[in-house]
């Protein structure tokens, strides 16, 4: 779907100043950042950031204690947290588990689980797929939905390394193809840039945000994360920047063989 | 059949048909203790039913709404462990209805059909009851089975989809009061958790979706019933321990059968 300028410029969701606390500690102080349609934003930090408690504030499941939260009028947000147990005692496919949100036809579940690439799960019980393949399932129940924002809780979390490079160019391909906003927890810094166009380092403030080359510059960053980190972050950045395009293109090529594969 | 069996039956079906799906969710949400304690709690509705002469069902779901109500508030402050807050209100309310009961010494009072349940000695009236309620409750948890399904899957996920959380809990809550209610004719306070839960568990094996779990459930509810109250004539025993033993007895065929899901 093409999107117009007046859409990709307006923010889908900003925080202004906000901060929040827990049984008296300061939690989060003045944090702004603004999301955009078609943007991905991944919030980096240390264990204990706030980088949790900031998801929570953007979905709505906590209330700032100050500032505010705005969000586009209308706006549907989808969410893929960082676990999902799913009692033994409860028989749930992944079929049904997608339209606990949505009533949908087995054609577009289908759909969807074709587009994320599992659509072989379609029967599958639910406590029985690999950490990998719940994040898949977990972004097509919110696809099925129509989101205009996604949040992801550590989607990296429990995937292998080559898992977790597939599910970033999935993302990539989301933000691209559907114009949504992505706003994302990492804790590693590899492969975290690969299709990040906004890093937001957080350690109960914003330490520092921008461009994922320029991040790794930033003296905050190097304080936090040490130089070692910077230099991955910055090969990293500079690598995908002059692949991007490359990246890109073999997607799609990539896309339209599997397509006709299952026909 | 005799009417009294048929009025039995009947009573029996109807409560199994809608405690096997409300008993579902209960497993899946682990609330089994929940559901124990709101039943023991039921005994003092009975004892206030009688202390006020306004009806003892009136009196059961009265006190079943106040202590899950209680139970929310208190629960919210997350001081005490739920189990250890559930313990404590189980029986405490308990004893304080027989207490009351025993204050009654004037009214005849059959503790025992109370305690264990007196399916037998189902009336017209107590029948009128469990169909008129029974239909309701099947058409609130159909109404309120999907947001349930996905909050007890993952609360904070459904919260963000736009399920009304608190208010569909609320609901569920309600239901549980009720059917105890309903159910406690039959089984008695001390069983009623029983017909909740072991059916559910039984019908666990067999089942790939929520729903063959549920619909499972009531099969096997309802055949204990026909079962119980069968035996019970047979070998004259008390029908509503024999209503749980062949339940229990069909859960335990159940895990002799292969696993589906």
């Amino acid at each position: 779907m093409p999107l117009t300028g007046a859409q990709t410029d307006t923010s889908l969701i900003s925080l202004r100043d906000v901060g929040i606390g827990f049984a008296g500690r300061q939690v989060l102080s003045s944090v702004s950042l603004d999301l955009r349609r078609a943007e991905i934003l991944t919030l980096i930090g240390p264990n204990g950031a706030g980088k949790t408690t900031l998801i929570k504030l953007a979905l709505g499941l906590l209330e700032p204690q100050s500032g505010k939260i705005v969000r586009a009028p209308g706006i549907n947000i989808g969410y893929v947290p960082q676990n999902l147990t799913v009692d033994a005692i409860l028989p749930l496919t992944v079929g049904r588990f997608l339209t606990l949100a949505v009533k949908a036809g087995r054609q577009r579940v289908m759909e969807m689980l074709d587009m994320m690439g599992v659509e072989r799960l379609y029967h599958s019980q639910v406590q029985a797929i690999s950490g990998g393949e719940l994040r898949r399932v977990l972004l097509a129940r919110a696809l099925l939905r129509d989101v205009d924002l996604l949040v992801l809780d550590e989607p990296m979390q429990g995937v292998d390394v080559v898992g977790q490079a597939d599910l970033y160019r999935l993302l990539g391909r989301i933000r691209d193809e559907r114009g949504c906003g992505i706003l994302l927890v990492s804790h590693d810094l590899h492969l975290v840039m690969a299709a990040t166009d906004q890093v937001v380092c957080l350690d109960h403030h914003i330490c520092c945000q921008g461009a994922p080359a320029s991040v790794s510059r930033d003296p905050e960053f190097l304080r936090i994360f040490g130089a070692e980190a910077a230099r991955q972050l910055a090969v990293y950045a500079h690598d995908l920047s002059h692949d991007h395009t490359h990246a890109h293109d073999h997607e799609h090529g990539h896309d339209h063989g599997s397509e006709g594969e299952g026909r | 059949m005799e009417p009294f069996l048929l009025r039995a039956v009947l009573a029996g079906i109807g409560v199994a048909v809608v405690a096997a799906p409300l008993g579902s969710f209960i497993v899946w949400r682990r609330m089994a203790y929940f559901g124990d304690a709101l039943s023991h709690a039921a005994l003092l509705g009975v004892a206030l039913g009688f202390a006020t002469g306004i009806s003892v069902n009136f009196g059961i779901l009265g006190v079943c709404l106040a202590f899950a109500l209680f139970l929310t508030a208190l629960g919210a402050q997350r001081r005490l462990a739920q189990d250890t807050l559930l313990g404590i209100m189980a029986h405490s309310t308990l004893s304080l209805g027989l207490v009351v009961l025993a204050l009654l010494q004037t009214m005849q009072v059959d503790l025992l059909s109370y305690l264990f349940g007196d399916i037998l000695a189902v009336g017209t009236q107590d029948l009128y009851w469990i169909v008129g309620g029974g239909l309701v409750m099947l058409g609130l948890l159909a109404w309120i089975w999907r947001p349930l399904l996905a909050i007890t899957v993952h609360e904070d996920l459904a919260r963000v989809e736009g399920v009304p959380v608190a208010r569909v809990k609320l609901v569920f809550m309600l239901m549980i009061a009720f059917v105890i209610a309903m159910a406690m004719k039959i089984v008695g306070v001390v069983l009623i958790t029983s017909l909740l839960i072991i059916p559910a568990a039984a019908a666990r094996r067999m089942a790939r979706t929520p729903e063959g779990m549920a619909f499972g459930a009531v099969a096997v509810g309802v055949l204990s019933v026909l079962v119980g109250i069968g035996a019970s004539l047979l070998v004259d025993v008390p029908t509503g321990p024999m209503i749980v033993v062949s339940a229990a007895g069909l859960f335990l065929i159940s895990l002799a059968l292969p696993q589906r899901a």
